[in-house]
């Protein structure tokens, strides 16, 4: 073993060196970190301390995976991006794929390794894989607070010789050992050392790896991969890195047989080899520095507290509990107070920006497009912030506990079945209250297929925007049984969720599902910090949102209500474009019951929001009292049956534009939005006409 | 004896890892690697998934996949 390895190493390296020198000097000193870890590390914790507020969010460009940019706090020419939460760089899932090319490709300056040091045979699993990287590294390691506190110890100052890497015990929700944590971190990129090179392998993995090395060598280089990190993916089987390093047929034969001999001599395969290989290193490097005599009082205290909220019992009625006070919280008494204080705030702003425009006398139809269409539109949308914000508190508070995870726990039985884990429990749940904060809270599910499917979904949990529709409706139609009817359509909701779910499982989301290994993290109280970050973050997404995608289409929709084909100013709406366009489309509803013109256009008005299905069916009938509004729809609808059928049609289909935009943002593009609404829309045509059908040789109308 | 199977309070340390692709490296992964000890702490109210504590930390997998980890049951206490 005299290697070509070992000097290629070194070139390889210095080569590197020299490219940083090259680009310091040039750019100054501009630095890019990469923030990797675990899930549950307090990651997102030490990337807030590191960066404050000054921060970035968007997706990696093709997956749904979030990326977060920001530079460091008073080091404005370093910049950390906060890499998926991953426990391996397995070629499996998007978000260690992301991780791995992102390793790869952007040539980090240094990677900042956070380590839960309460959890540190686990979390170094994924260091030894980062440092094969060849990449400057630092260990920041995690919670040393609770190490301390509960009379364990790790030995720091050993574990960073035996690692040949600078280790930096830090308490990320504390603030302890981040300026130190900065420092060293910009040291170690400015330096530009990698990790000095280390066999974590020992006998057959070994061999197995330095064979593979000295094949492969120069593809490595070629196609700059660490050749070290290349050889023992290649060992473990990883087929991207073989189709990365275009590896020939002839060199797959050679790999084959090298890996059968390890195989053979060890009587195990590969994966294991490795991952008991990292294993073994670890356990070893642990019995040298880490002394623990106790569990720690946050696991002790969580086993507790888990007595209770994962009691065989008590576990899921208790779960509704916490949801029904959130949701009381947040839709009821203070979402209430704050969305009225809202309210009235907008409403002031539009009536004295409308005696504004009347002062300057701008023409009527300017003073209508800029009142009627836009700030009706976006005012009405925006009075959801203050629950959005309110929602998002409460769901940072649940998921930065750990309480989300034993959510998952509890719940994942149930929604197995349609092919879903028990994380998206939640979000579906939120949709009962509102699609919007729903379809951005998958953002927490950790697999790319069941946040996508979540997203699809969700919708069909009627939103409490709906509410006012049914009140007109059972009113109008079913005053004896308003609690039958307002049960069914809820029901027939989750059910439509449910055969969707079991349909999408076997078409559009066939691949296999992640498996469901999922760690329970010990209980610790949510750092304020987080919680406001995240609601602020969430905020501001929603208001971009408003402002963009809503103010276009509260232009659209005004424009088509207020002129007519040859665009004069209508004066009665029922010759607006869109009451023709009502018109056009009102044949498409017969074979559900509902021709009536009045009733298409009151749906496409209703995807701006849907309480406007019912001020369009006020404002086309013309109608000043319930009661004629009751007679009035009586004339839209001539069956019971058929009103039935238009119900069920306006919880089915797609949901309002918020909510469309928010999981246009949350599927990443444009095309899986229009399609998931063209889904949503398709199934209910296909209910509605079913009920309508069904319903019409039962009654024998 | 495969892990699904035994009660929770008992434990038992890993010989076997089946399954494959993504399920079985995400095992492995997490640290059920063959000799490392496990308890099973609890089962889920709807009786699945099970809770399971190794290497330090708690670990919550499906019935389905600890199906898939054979063990050897302590049998001391």
């Amino acid at each position: 073993m005299s290697s070509p390895t070992i000097t290629s190493q070194t070139h390889a390296s210095q080569e590197a060196g020299k490219h940083r020198r090259h680009t310091t000097e040039l750019l100054q000193k501009n630095l890019l970190f990469a923030l990797a870890g675990n899930q549950n590390s307090g990651k997102t914790t030490l990337f807030n301390a590191l960066t404050g507020s000054n921060q970035h969010v968007g997706n990696f460009p093709g997956v749904t995976v979030e990326r977060k940019d920001g530079a460091m706090k008073g080091h404005r020419e370093a910049v950390v991006v906060d890499l998926p939460g991953i426990y391996s760089l397995s070629p499996y899932t998007s978000e260690e794929i992301v991780t791995r090319d992102f390793l790869i490709k952007d040539h980090p300056d240094a990677i900042i390794n956070i380590v839960d040091a309460t959890n540190i045979e686990r979390n170094l699993y994924l260091s030894l894989q980062l440092m094969e990287l060849s990449i400057p590294m630092v260990i920041a390691l995690n919670m040393m607070d609770e190490v301390r506190a509960s009379g364990n110890s790790i030995d720091v100052q050993k574990l960073s010789e035996l690692l040949g890497i600078p280790v930096v015990p830090i308490s990320a929700s504390k603030g302890e050992g981040i300026d130190e944590l900065t420092e060293i971190a910009l040291r170690t990129a400015r330096q530009g050392i990698p990790p000095k090179k280390m066999d974590f392998c020992t006998g057959e993995v070994h061999k197995a790896i330095h064979a593979i090395a000295h094949v492969i060598e120069e593809q490595a280089q070629e196609y700059g991969y660490p050749l070290r990190f290349a050889a023992t993916k290649l060992v473990e089987g990883d087929e991207p890195t073989m189709q990365a390093l275009h590896v020939t047929e002839n060199q797959r034969d050679i790999l084959g047989h090298v890996i059968d001999d390890m195989e053979a001599a060890l009587d195990t395969d590969r994966e294991a080899a490795l991952a008991d290989m990292r294993y073994n290193f670890i356990e070893n490097l642990c019995a040298k520095c880490v002394v623990k005599r106790h569990e720690t009082h946050e696991q002790v205290r969580s086993e507790k507290i888990d007595r209770i909220l994962t009691h065989k019992y008590l576990g899921i009625p208790i779960f509704f509990v916490i949801m029904l006070v959130v949701f009381w919280l947040t839709f009821g008494v203070v979402g209430s107070f704050l969305s009225g204080l809202f309210e009235s705030g907008v409403n002031f702003l539009v009536d004295s920006l409308s005696s504004l425009l009347t002062h300057i006398g701008v023409s009527d139809w300017m003073h209508s497009l800029v009142i009627d269409g836009i700030c009706a539109g976006v005012g009405s949308v925006l009075s959801f912030l203050p629950v959005i914000v309110l929602l998002f508190f409460f769901l940072s508070l649940l998921e930065d506990s750990g309480y989300m995870a034993r959510v998952a726990f509890v719940m994942d039985k149930l929604l197995r079945k349609i092919g879903l884990s028990g994380r998206s429990f939640v979000p579906m749940l939120i949709g009962f209250g509102c699609s919007v904060p729903a379809i951005m809270a998958t953002r927490t599910l950790s697999s790319e297929r069941d946040r996508k499917m979540t997203i699809v979904l969700t919708p069909f949990m009627s939103c409490s925007a709906k509410l006012p529709i049914y009140g007109m409706f059972t009113m109008a139609f079913f005053p004896n049984h308003a609690g039958i009817v307002m049960i069914s359509v809820y029901i027939i909701g989750i059910i439509v969720a449910i055969l969707s779910g079991l349909l999408l499982k076997n078409t559009v989301f066939r691949g296999k599902p992640v498996p469901f290994v999922m760690e329970l993290p010990a209980y610790r109280i949510p750092s304020a910090k987080s919680v406001l970050l995240h609601m602020w973050e969430k905020a501001k997404d929603f208001i971009r949102k408003a402002f963009t995608i809503i103010f276009l289409a509260s232009m659209v929709i005004w424009f088509l209500q207020s002129f007519d084909w040859s665009f004069n100013l209508v004066t009665d709406n029922t010759t607006s474009m869109l009451a023709s366009i009502g018109k056009f489309i009102a044949p498409i509803f017969t074979p559900l019951g509902f021709a009536d013109w009045r009733a298409s256009t009151a749906l496409i008005t209703g995807i701006t929001a849907k309480e406007t299905v019912v001020s369009t069916f006020t404002v086309l009938t013309g109608a000043s009292t319930n009661a004629e509004l009751t007679t009035m729809l009586h004339m839209v609808f001539p069956s019971t049956l058929t009103a039935f059928s238009f119900l069920v049609f306006t919880v089915l289909y797609m949901p309002c534009i918020a909510a469309f935009a928010a999981s246009r943002r949350e599927l990443g593009s444009m095309k899986s939005a229009l399609g998931t609404a063209l889904f949503q829309t398709s199934m209910a045509y296909l209910v509605s006409l079913v009920i309508f059908q069904v319903g019409r040789l039962i009654l024998g109308i | 004896m495969t892990l699904d199977q035994i009660k929770p309070g008992e434990s038992g340390t890993i010989t076997q890892v089946a399954g494959e692709g993504l399920l079985r490296r995400r095992l492995l992964d997490m640290g059920l690697t063959p000799k490392t000890r496990v308890s099973v702490r609890k089962v889920a109210p709807m009786g699945d998934p099970i809770e399971l504590m190794l290497r330090g930390y708690v670990l919550t997998i499906r019935k389905e996949e600890a199906a898939k980890i054979t063990v050897r049951k302590e049998t001391s206490r």
